[in-house]
């Protein structure tokens, strides 16, 4: 399993005043089992981005191959391809629907043509994953709690069971502990079923954390694709685009400026403090 | 994928036009309306013409965006003109099978299909040259007699600039759904009337609950705001009243009166 981005870009309105290139020549690989964070700045292109990747954008010039075949061959099946890579948007419980909570995890399952008995199984499942517990099953999905209907969104999406599962923003309005919760089950998933998972944020932490990989978008453009620890080295650079590196990676970099002899490779609270404890010889 | 509908909407730019004060546009739009009803002949029509094209030179407004929001009603209009064409009875010209075409009926037709395009594109005129804000305080402003009939002109007036406000959001929101739902295999082209109709629901039930939160949020939000309804509130921009306007209600009545005259004399 592989998706490659090959030369893709997206250009919004052409030949309007309203012009806009949102992709210029975006090149990416995704390999199988990989977790790749895609951070950029409001407007960065990421979102049309993902769109891309289950053919639900096509673009403006370049291809998409999905398994070596071109997605946007007419003959390409597409609905196979969009449970094959599962595209979670931003704000995903704006779409739930159903009576109640089983019923809309069962209609992704269901619209790829499963069983009943099949795509039960499936929602079943997903459910157990994203953490949710059998006495909300029969509930109506608009009287749970923000995290919640947000995994149940997730669930929806995972009941498909995806090869790539891309996510657009899955802790954006959720407060800590919800968030954490949902980036711990993401990387259980990924390490249950080796698919591959695209995180999309804007939040470092969240990404230095979880990711294999770490993609950097600015104005339509690839910049870095890179180890985490390697695109950090790059803070400075990362601040004129809108971003930055997480906090522990800065303050090392401080602590140097200042004259004490850290190692400023770290990129997360654990290694930073080992760090400096070195340092001290502690 | 919706977010081609241009049909009355804005067109932002600097014209006499634009600078009316709404009132006026709205009673002229009025008035040309019903000239066009008073009207029956062919040189009662000229003025209309030249009335039109006059407002349409000084709006800046591009033609095509006027024949753009006549697309939308192609059908109607074709389906008037064949009708008129057939039906009306009188001196027959040209006759084959069932059906025959009179002189009467051309006129008639020829009537039915110049009033039509000129209904939409003066009304167009208005909604192309004054933006939705305007036209609601015009409307509040121009209507506000209708309080002593206990009307509550000043609440119609803010549920109806809501209401244009929200439409291009609901339009986004609707294709963001759409694009969630299609990401989870729902499809919404495929299939008989029926399934069609169904396959609405993953559809409609978000986009139901998004608006109603919507509104919650901003009767919240407004209230948060100190507003209580149009007594004693004050507008920032009130609408005055300035020369050119006294000069457009003149041109408004004078052509009025022409129309007129113009239907007693032929």
């Amino acid at each position: 399993m592989s998706l490659i981005v090959n030369h893709v870009s997206y250009t919004y309105n052409p030949g309007t005043p309203m012009e806009r290139h949102a992709l210029k020549d975006v090149n990416l690989v995704i390999n199988e089992g990989e977790f790749i964070g895609l951070i950029g700045h409001t407007g960065s292109g990421k979102s049309t981005l993902v769109q891309h990747l289950n053919g639900l954008m096509s673009p403006t010039s370049g291809e998409i191959y999905y398994n070596g075949e071109d997605i946007s061959d007419p003959d390409f099946p597409k609905k196979k391809l969009r449970s094959e890579v599962g595209l979670v948007f931003q704000y995903p419980e704006h779409q739930l629907f159903e009576v109640d909570v089983f019923s809309d995890v069962c209609f992704g399952p269901k619209n790829i043509g499963l069983s009943k008995k099949e795509a039960e199984l499936r929602a079943y499942d997903a459910l157990k994953q994203v953490g949710i517990d059998d006495e909300y099953f029969y509930q109506s999905p608009f009287d749970l709690s923000g995290g919640q209907k947000r995994r149940v969104a997730i669930a929806g999406v995972l009941a498909m069971q995806p090869k790539i599962l891309v996510l657009d923003e899955p802790t954006a309005g959720l407060d800590p502990g919800g968030r954490d919760e949902i980036l711990d089950r993401l990387l259980k998933i990924r390490n249950d079923t080796n698919c591959s998972i695209v995180l999309v944020s804007h939040s470092m932490e969240d990404v230095a954390n979880y990711a294999d990989r770490i993609v950097v978008m600015n104005d339509g453009s690839i910049v870095y694709n890179d180890v985490p620890r390697e695109v950090f080295k790059h803070y400075r650079e990362l601040k004129e685009m809108g971003l930055s590196a997480p906090q522990v990676t800065l303050a090392l970099h401080r602590l140097k400026e200042e004259g004490f002899a850290v190692d400023t490779d770290a990129i997360n609270v654990s290694e930073a403090a080992d760090s400096i404890g070195r340092c001290f010889g502690i | 994928m919706l977010r081609d509908i241009t049909l009355g909407q804005y067109y932002p730019t600097d014209s006499v036009i634009h600078r009316l004060d709404p009132r006026v546009k709205l009673f002229g739009t009025l008035m040309f309306l019903i000239s066009l009803f008073v009207a029956d002949n062919f040189i009662g029509y000229i003025p209309a013409v030249i009335f039109l094209v006059t407002v349409i030179t000084l709006s800046k407004v591009p033609f095509k965006y006027m024949v753009k929001g006549m697309r939308a009603i192609l059908f109607l209009l074709l389906l008037s003109v064949v009708f008129n064409l057939f039906t009306i009875k009188g001196e027959v010209l040209v006759s084959f099978w069932k059906l025959s075409i009179t002189k009467e009926g051309i006129k008639t037709a020829g009537f039915m299909a110049f009033r039509l395009s000129f209904l939409v594109i003066g009304s167009s005129i208005m909604t192309l040259t004054t933006t939705p804000n305007n036209l609601t305080d015009g409307l509040e402003k121009g209507m506000g007699f209708l309080k002593i009939f206990k009307v509550p002109v000043h609440e119609i007036a803010m549920m109806m600039s809501i209401a244009l406000r929200f439409i291009p959001i609901l339009v986004e929101e609707t294709d963001k759904i759409m694009k969630a739902q299609i990401a989870r295999g729902a499809d919404f082209e495929s299939g008989n009337l029926i399934k069609k109709a169904k396959s609405m629901v993953p559809l409609l039930v978000p986009l139901f609950v998004s608006a109603f939160r919507r509104a919650n949020d901003l009767a919240m939000a407004m209230e948060a705001r100190g507003y209580k309804g149009g007594a004693g509130r004050t507008k920032m921009k009130p609408l005055v009243y300035k020369s050119r306007d006294g000069i457009s209600y003149l041109v408004i009545f004078a052509y009025f009166a022409l129309m007129i005259v113009l239907r007693k004399l032929f």
